[in-house]
């Protein structure tokens, strides 16, 4: 145990104490479960970081100060009516777009792992999409709201707006190449519109043009194929030509690379896991092992060192937290706030699913963040901002309860 | 729209809970198979996190395997060294990172790294993880004697050849020395260099000890006397007329020697037989009894059969006839191998030190087996004794009366035949000489195989060596048999 690691615990047990503080302060009648459940995988986030890069947790320390304050910031702004955000739900919706929009721009995008979706001003990098993401279900909510009986109807003038905001965000999504992100805010769109018109034939249609969608892109676009081609078939068993290289190599040595050392870190964590700081990362000559460990694949890293007790524990914790989320839906009074909190929720899960299911090879793999935990200074801060969120509607519907 | 918000709800938990069966499967179904693979160095790297236990000789003290510590990325990674290099390298392998495990260094492998299903040993790594302490393995002590081994491979040098020493009691391997031999410590770093050898036949990463597949020449004659005597048909004193030939399908075999003008002895018993190794005497007993019961007597002892020791499979191999490199078990003996050829150790036979040994050992134990063995003792970290060899009798191949009358004829080979050379002053050596042509010119493949005292043998043991221009079992074999059963026996 080194003073570093005791300064940082110190720190962030402070710095937990006043968030407390300020939503006892703010939203007194929140849900008393939700900011302790993001304590703990912050926390947990936060230890995993430290142990594989110490230099990664101070950045991240830094990053959740951040957070935390715009997590006060949003309940302090709010704390009277967050309703009235429903009036912007257009300046919303035109800025989820903007946002999606700003890695595109010359001066400022940048391109990491085949996708488009940084933006850097200086030295500082982030990810507009992990806000962009919140805005979307705030538009959604409002617009369906509004337009939730002539939704139910079906009358096509009615989606025009809807439509246009959407197609537009798939294409820019088509042109970063975020297939993680394209995912999440189309199931997130889904989960919306079934909860706001009761209809599942409009599920059943979404899911079909999804997979449309999915064949067409698949069929245009290399990257994806890519991704296909990993997911499906990870080895071989004789050496095929390795685009990276450019020589032939085994798979397992060229594309899937990652996958597959990540499947393997998982594996060696066994039952009971080699214990936290135990596990093994680097190989003999002291390199890590999996590429971007501490992002898009700290589970890989925490399964192998809390072993399936942990990991498991781990996600029953997410659950907790959406079980928590929904509850608030439910308690909501008003439409646009059971859609928002509802949506907010489930695109913390349908998040969690992407990118957890992706490395345990359910579904294919692509590059997102583990909400609270993993490395990323936007996701932290927009996953602050969404539990924000749910506080003041949960504020909200327990307060109208007890009157 | 709170039905369709549970609905929500639950498809969320749905697909969160996908996850902990995704990650149970890969972390308990798949996990072997994942651990299997080549690539996986994660699995590679944290074998490298456990201290593997050491391993010690019979003696407790001479270390054959132990560790070095290097630091690397803030972990601490422990490589196998092994400070006897050459003289334990066959038995004990190696372990290194990228090459496979050999030896006991991979059968023992659970132990070693102290993931063996022992119930205390379990117990101790899970709280050794909890802790954060270093996994440590068990330590082995072999019942290998380190000077003998060392003088084995002394006598041994610019030869090649194995010597294999058991004790018959008990089974337990005191010796186990092959020749030419490698450097174990050099194979991660040159490996080009650690097999590289000035002995004619090379291969020094082959055991010839356990896969070395020899002709037994006239060695083989223990089991073809043993079923002689042990089938009743013959006596030591069955009377034998040698003319320097055996007739076998209307044409001459001869005895050993001079092609021109074979040795004859005339009026003989097959006491005296055993004795001078007379050739047309087994010829003729082989004749009488048949291929099929020869071959029993010889499955009896083990042939056809991996001989049970602790080593890898793949580091063993079985004695019996060979047909083109493969085993050959014949399904009608008496028709498809010549019995007289057989009886003195021709026809296709190939056969391991190892189980040579064994056929010694068997005898001078009075005809009980007992099976080969070459851990000691499986000590914990803390000390306690895990596991502890315990003799175990594989079977009883011949009577006891078979083994006392064949005792007496080995004893005469020693006083007064083919293996004079092996006379030890004081104890009575029982033993068998062989030299087997191995169909270039006068180039032999030279056996010894012996046991002593003859009475109450400490020590059977078996050699071999390749490759002997115009040299015989009993003058190159015999030799390097009396000088590691006098160290043995000190």
């Amino acid at each position: 145990m080194s003073t570093a690691s005791l300064t940082y615990a110190g720190f962030f047990f402070a710095l937990y104490l006043a968030a407390n503080l300020v939503t006892r302060y703010t939203v007194p009648f929140a849900d008393p479960y939700l900011l302790p459940i993001a304590g703990l995988l912050t926390a947990i986030g936060l230890t995993e970081i430290y142990r594989l890069n110490p230099d990664d947790a101070f950045k991240q320390g830094i990053w959740i100060v951040v957070a935390v304050a715009l997590f006060a910031a949003t309940l302090f702004l709010l704390r009277h009516d967050y309703r009235r955000l429903e009036t912007y739900k257009y300046l919303f919706g035109i800025s989820a777009i903007a946002l999606l929009l700003l890695p595109i721009l010359p001066l400022f995008g940048l391109t990491v792992n085949g996708a488009r979706l940084w933006v850097h001003v200086g030295a500082l990098r982030f990810q507009p999409g992990e806000l962009a993401k919140i805005m979307l279900i705030v538009f959604l909510a409002g617009y369906m709201r509004e337009k939730r009986e002539v939704l139910a109807q079906g009358r096509l003038k009615d989606w025009g707006p809807l439509l246009f905001i959407w197609m537009l965000a798939m294409l820019v999504l088509l042109e970063t190449r975020d297939l993680g992100g394209g995912l999440l805010y189309f199931g997130i769109f889904l989960a919306m519109l079934y909860m706001a018109t009761a209809r599942v034939g409009y599920v059943a249609v979404g899911l079909g043009l999804f997979l449309v969608g999915a064949v067409g892109v698949w069929k245009v676009t290399p990257h994806v194929q890519d991704r296909v081609t990993i997911w499906l078939r990870p080895w071989t068993e004789h050496k095929i030509y390795c685009p990276i290289s450019g020589h032939l190599d085994l798979r397992q040595n060229c594309q899937s690379f990652q996958l597959v050392k990540s499947l393997y870190s998982i594996g060696h964590g066994g039952f009971g896991g080699t214990g936290l700081g135990k596990g093994t990362v680097a190989n003999l000559n002291g390199k890590q092992i999996i590429p971007d460990l501490n992002t898009d694949f700290i589970y890989s890293a925490l399964a192998q060192e809390l072993g399936l007790i942990g990991a498991a524990a781990l996600l029953l914790v997410y659950m907790i937290f959406v079980l928590r989320g929904m509850r608030i839906a439910l308690l909501a009074q008003d439409g646009f706030s059971k859609l928002a909190a509802a949506g907010l929720t489930f695109g913390f899960a349908l998040q969690t699913f992407i990118i957890v299911g992706g490395i345990l090879r359910l579904i294919p793999l692509t590059g997102i963040t583990l909400p609270f935990v993993s490395y990323g200074g936007s996701s932290v801060v927009a996953n602050f901002v969404l539990l924000a969120g749910l506080l003041l509607v949960s504020n909200r519907a327990n307060r109208e309860m007890l009157r | 729209m709170n039905k369709q918000v549970s609905h929500i709800g639950i498809a969320a938990l749905v697909l969160l809970s996908a996850l902990i069966i995704g990650t149970t499967y890969w972390q308990t179904w798949a996990n072997a198979g994942l651990a299997n693979r080549q690539d996986n160095d994660i699995r590679l790297v944290a074998q490298f996190t456990i201290k593997r236990g050491k391993i010690y000789a019979s003696d407790g003290r001479t270390l054959l395997a132990t560790n070095v510590t290097k630091d690397r990325a803030g972990q601490t990674l422990y490589f196998r060294r092994y400070p006897t290099g050459p003289i334990f390298s066959d038995v004990v392998g190696y372990s290194t990172q990228t090459r496979n495990r050999t030896g006991l260094e991979q059968s023992y492998n659970d132990y070693l790294t102290g993931s063996n299903a022992n119930l205390d040993t379990v117990f101790r790594s899970a709280l050794d993880k909890l802790k954060g302490a270093t996994v440590t393995g068990n330590d082995l002590m072999l019942t290998i004697r380190p000077s003998a081994q060392a003088l084995a491979l002394r006598l041994l040098r610019g030869k090649c050849g194995a010597v294999v020493a058991l004790e018959p009691a008990t089974g337990r391997v005191l010796v186990m020395a092959t020749s030419p031999t490698y450097n174990p410590n050099l194979i991660e770093s040159r490996f080009g260099l650690a097999t590289r050898t000035s002995a004619p036949c090379g291969a020094p990463l082959v055991n010839r000890a356990t896969v070395g597949k020899y002709a037994p020449g006239s060695s083989f004659k223990m089991i073809t006397a043993a079923a002689a005597l042990d089938t009743g048909r013959f006596t030591p004193d069955s009377p034998f007329y040698d003319p320097g030939y055996c007739e076998e399908y209307g044409k001459h075999v001869r005895n050993a020697g001079n092609p021109e003008a074979p040795e004859t002895f005339g009026h003989v018993n097959l006491s005296t037989g055993f004795e001078h190794s007379i050739n047309s005497v087994f010829c003729n007993v082989g004749k009488a009894l048949g291929a099929g019961t020869i071959l029993d007597y010889a499955k009896r002892f083990g042939f056809y059969s991996l001989p049970p020791l602790e080593l890898p499979e793949s580091e063993r191999v079985e004695s019996g006839l060979y047909d083109h490199g493969r085993l050959f078990d014949p399904k009608h003996p008496d028709m498809q191998v010549d019995p007289g050829r057989l009886a003195f150790g021709q026809e296709r036979l190939a056969v391991t030190p190892l189980q040579m040994a064994m056929v010694a050992a068997a005898i001078g134990n009075h005809g009980a087996e007992m099976r080969p063995q070459i851990v000691e003792r499986i000590v914990a970290p803390g000390g306690k004794t895990i596991t502890h060899l315990q003799p175990d009798q594989l079977g009883r191949p011949i009577k006891r009366q078979t083994a006392d009358e064949l005792t007496r004829m080995m004893e005469l080979v020693v006083t007064g035949g083919t293996g004079t050379a092996a006379a030890i002053p004081g104890i009575r050596v029982a033993g068998k000489t062989g030299t087997a042509e191995v169909g270039r010119g006068n180039i032999h493949t030279t056996w010894f195989a012996a046991f002593a005292p003859a009475d109450a043998p400490r020590v059977a043991i078996a050699v071999v060596v390749e490759s002997q221009l115009n040299g015989f079992g009993g003058t190159i074999s015999a030799p390097i048999a009396k000088q590691v059963m006098e160290a043995l026996l000190r």
